[in-house]
């Protein structure tokens, strides 16, 4: 009797501590090759056959397609350069350079990845749209209403993700700090 | 004592292999993956144009918004692939995925070198069926051998300004992806 019980809180315990484990790691992602430039961090390896078997798992739960890495990179943030969670009724801005590239977009998702509508149609922004200042810098307004210059609106959403993508360049595995890639910083400046 | 011990070590020991298990499953049984979601959208072995990605009718999570997207669904079974895509204005790649969604090879147009990107894929056994002609491996034809038989091409031309989008797609719709129904081999002799 005591043996069955044994065995059943054993198999109980292992079941909840191996699917519970799998549904974090598949969901929230490990730091296995993670590249963490302030608040961007990204996955080269995931655009490679030696992706590991956590990507792996955790693309196959979200569906998505991963950018190969002929073909470019993708850094995301979810929080600000101060690790507080990018709120869409908040200010926030994205300013500096970005990595060398031929191309980059910036855009944002809810944290699912789905675009957030607007009557703008504006999800985002291509290096060759957004307005610089002499230097070659940008800065790009993420607010709810309606700002001056690159605004980039959220409709409003408690949390929200940004993407930024650069195709066709030298940034990938054996990336490492801010001096090989030069990412843009991401401030919260002001909640109502 | 011992025994509520022995009962937590063997559960968390156990449990570890039920993680390590379900993580190296995951991939095979995930029924809502972007082979899955494509599935029902493109054709098999031709060139699929998805619409213009919008909130609402993304297929996938975290599609960028300023490409036009299409897709190419492939079965190696009856043969090799033949894949031609005309090069857009500003930036187009092509990316080939297995069934399980492992990008094992991307392709740019500057790395292409040229105004249309073309390529043969195959099955690791086609390429071994190759005839070893000097003309075959001297041409500069590019070919992809697949891991699996199955698998996605997505090929994306980008529109640097939403108002390019409409040429960014009309550039795609010239892309071709078919069945070779002869051996490679024949139409390189001249």
């Amino acid at each position: 009797m005591r043996l069955i019980v044994v065995t059943l809180v054993v198999l109980l315990l292992a079941t909840s501590v191996g699917l519970g484990l799998t549904w974090a790691t598949a969901t929230r992602g490990t730091d296995l090759g993670t590249i963490t430039i302030g608040a961007w961090t990204a996955r080269p390896r995931t655009g490679t056959a030696d992706i590991d078997p956590y990507s792996r798992a955790s693309i196959a739960r979200s569906g998505e397609l991963p950018v190969g890495s002929g073909d470019g990179v993708m850094f995301i943030a979810s929080t600000d350069d101060n690790k507080r969670a990018l709120d869409g009724r908040c200010d926030v801005v994205v300013s500096g350079v970005t990595p060398a590239a031929r191309f980059w977009t910036m855009t944002l998702y809810d944290p699912k990845g789905r675009l957030v509508a607007n009557a703008l149609q504006r999800y985002g922004f291509t290096s060759q749209e957004i307005v610089r200042g002499s230097d070659g810098s940008f800065e790009v307004r993420i607010a709810a209403r309606s700002r001056a210059g690159n605004w980039l609106p959220t409709g409003g959403l408690d949390k929200y993700v940004l993407a930024l993508r650069l195709y066709d360049t030298p940034v990938g595995v054996a990336t490492r700090t801010q001096k090989d890639a030069p990412m843009p910083s991401v401030t919260t400046v002001g909640c109502p | 004592m011992i025994r509520i011990a022995f009962t937590l070590v063997a559960g968390v020991v156990l449990g570890v292999i039920v993680h390590l298990v379900s993580v190296l499953a995951l991939p095979r049984i995930a029924s809502q993956d972007a082979y899955a979601r494509l599935e029902p959208l493109t054709k098999l072995n031709a060139v699929t144009q998805l619409p213009a990605t919008e909130p609402g009718n993304a297929p996938m999570p975290f599609m960028d918004p300023a490409f036009a997207t299409a897709v190419c669904r492939y079965d190696l079974s009856g043969g090799s692939i033949k894949l031609t895509v005309p090069v857009s204005q500003a930036y187009t790649s092509v990316s080939f995925y297995t069934r399980n969604e492992v990008a094992y090879y991307a392709i740019n147009d500057r790395s292409a070198g040229r105004r249309v990107i073309e390529l043969d894929l195959m099955t690791p056994e086609q390429k071994a069926e190759l005839p070893e002609d000097e003309d075959i491996t001297a041409a500069d034809r590019l070919i992809i051998v697949s891991p699996t038989p199955s698998g996605l091409i997505v090929m994306k031309a980008l529109a640097a300004e939403p108002s390019l989008m409409s040429q960014a797609q009309a550039a795609l719709t010239a892309a071709n992806c078919r069945v070779q129904t002869e051996p490679p081999a024949a139409p390189a002799k001249r």
